[in-house]
């Protein structure tokens, strides 16, 4: 029953392929190598099946999106990648999940070392009960000796990052949690960013932000996306569309479709995935 | 109200007249209970404020017959006792507490740990006082201050044990997830991020434990005993404010019953006191 014409939804429409044709130039660049590349996974929570045999390459150095209806499986797979899962008993995952050619669901893998290597951030912000300084320094402590002239100067890195030292250079001692909600994902990416991992997993980082600090955060993906590998999970199809080069449809555990993001966008391949990003589903 | 039609007029009438009941049964309930605890604490403040001087802070405990005295090494007995029961309490509490709340989530060993440390809380004061008579005091052959702390210590573990772990739990696992996703190291992520979150509830629970412990009697009967003379031995037997007030209370020298008012005061004084420290403290944490 879409019969009246709504001129708000078809400029959005145009929008979103005004920055996809943008996407479309940047695509040509040659294929880079795989940061991650997800063989068989199946993972399953007690004895429910979350996850169905998926298979994905993840590049260096681009920003894939996930999406997907809710309990598609997006986090849980997301959740797999820095075996996060394992901090609870009755949760494992099968298959592999190579890490620049190394299984990182291997029994001997060292989940600390790992996570060091592959870091998120979380839907809903979390600081740290500590200073502002230290929310960014502990992370840093964890696997570095650094002098205090060093570790002011990573503070300082990691907050420029995340676009966070204009409004965060004066109050550095000041706790984390008197930012705003905006300023303390800002932070919590900045955290995530000091440690200098290989991979950022950002778990709906804007869908407890309002517009503006959503939009920083965007601006701030696709700045990070020259030095960092990204997986973003987002219910929010135009944020999909505005920040990744590759997209992951999922539905009921299984993914649908995966490809370019322009590609997904403008012509998916299957039905499926057209009726989800149109809103015809969802 | 004219589409009311539907209401049983009967029904609402008795709706109302079971909640005007209720309404003052509890009433009466609360005037009881009220009335009970101002009576106590007018007498208290009325006897007590009579005998309250700055000789009761300077002297120690008169002699049967003398005249005059304080509570000075009653009240410094009482500092030490509770002073050290805390230094003892407060690490093993806090620890056993986040050992509950963050490692021992489905262990065996955590079961019974919480299983006793519930009976501990419920156990009578008097049963910890004779376990310590018979463990310590009956061994070396003396009264002791160190005695004395053991008991009390023992009174305070399960306390702080279990609203440390009751805070503990209370800090959201996606803090803990957050900290984890750093590659930080468990005991790590429980002393530095959890502990840390919990802060202030798990010093509100200090704090309480000490109010619980501060006017406990039984127990320093069997342990610390008493000391007519100011000392900070702890090997010795020291004097403490609610072993004072138990034999000054029931004897019959006028000085010494007056004393044991000014004493009760004194202790009611520093619980309201502790027990107003932990609301603020609390309080800080829920506006933080």
């Amino acid at each position: 029953m879409r019969t009246v014409f709504n001129p708000n939804q078809n400029q959005a429409a145009q929008v979103l392929t005004e920055t996809l044709m943008d996407n479309l130039t940047e695509a040509n660049t040659p294929l880079l190598p795989n940061a991650l590349e997800i063989k068989n996974l199946n993972f399953f929570y007690g004895s429910y099946q979350g996850l169905k045999n998926i298979n994905l390459n993840i590049q260096e150095q681009k920003v894939t999106a996930f999406i997907g209806p809710s309990g598609c499986g997006k986090s849980t797979l997301l959740r797999s990648i820095n075996r996060m899962y394992d901090l609870y008993p009755g949760q494992r995952a099968e298959g592999e999940i190579l890490f620049y050619g190394e299984n990182i669901l291997a029994p001997k893998q060292d989940l600390n070392l790992l996570r060091s290597r592959i870091g998120m951030v979380f839907q809903k912000p979390t600081p740290f009960p500590m200073s502002i300084y230290e929310n960014i320094a502990f992370g840093v402590r964890l696997y570095e000796k650094l002098s205090k002239a060093a570790m002011d100067e990573r503070v300082e890195w990691a907050l420029k990052k995340a676009a966070l030292w204009g409004e965060a250079k004066d109050k550095l001692k000041q706790s984390g949690l008197s930012l705003s909600g905006g300023q303390q994902q800002r932070l919590c990416i900045a955290r995530g960013v000091a440690v200098k991992p290989a991979v950022l997993l950002l778990d709906e980082p804007t869908s407890a932000l309002d517009p503006i600090s959503t939009g920083k955060i965007e601006e701030l993906i696709n700045e990070l996306k020259n030095e960092y590998t990204i997986a973003i999970v987002t219910h929010n199809m135009q944020q999909a569309a505005r920040v990744s080069d590759f997209t992951a449809y999922m539905y009921l555990g299984e993914l649908v479709e995966f490809g370019k993001t322009d590609e997904i966008f403008i012509k998916p391949k299957r039905k499926e995935t057209e009726d989800y990003i149109t809103g015809r589903f969802g | 109200m004219n589409q009311t039609t539907h209401i049983n007029q009967a029904v609402f009438a008795v709706r109302k007249r079971t909640n005007a009941i209720g309404l003052f049964l509890s009433m009466v309930a609360m005037t009881l209970g009220m009335l009970f605890l101002l009576w106590i604490l007018s007498i208290l403040f009325i006897k007590g404020f009579s005998a309250i001087n700055w000789a009761i802070f300077t002297a120690s405990t008169p002699a049967p017959g003398s005249e005059g005295g304080g509570l000075a090494n009653a009240i410094v007995g009482s500092i030490m006792l509770i002073g050290c029961c805390t230094l003892i309490s407060t690490p093993i509490g806090v620890l056993a507490g986040l050992y509950l709340a963050e490692y021992g989530d489905r262990s065996k060993v955590a079961g019974v740990t919480r299983f006793v440390t519930d009976i501990m809380l419920s156990a009578p004061s008097i049963v910890i006082g004779l376990f310590v008579y018979a463990l310590v005091v009956a061994q070396v052959r003396h009264f002791s201050g160190w005695a004395g702390t053991l008991a009390l210590a023992l009174i305070a573990i399960p306390v702080v044990v279990r609203t440390t772990e009751n805070m503990l739990h209370l800090v959201p696992g996606s803090l803990r997830e957050a900290a984890y996703a750093l590659g930080t190291p468990k005991w790590k992520v429980a002393f530095w991020i959890t502990l840390r979150a919990a802060k202030s509830g798990v010093i509100t629970g200090i704090l309480l434990a000490l109010a619980r412990i501060s006017g406990e009697t039984a127990p320093l009967l069997f342990t610390a005993l008493n000391n007519q003379f100011f000392s900070t031995n702890m090997n010795a037997p020291m004097a403490n404010l609610p072993v004072v007030i138990f034999q000054f209370a029931m004897s019959p020298y006028d000085n010494w019953v007056s004393l044991a008012w000014g004493g009760s005061l004194l202790i009611t004084l520093a619980v309201l006191g502790l027990n107003i420290l932990a609301r603020v403290v609390f309080r800080e944490k829920v506006q933080g």
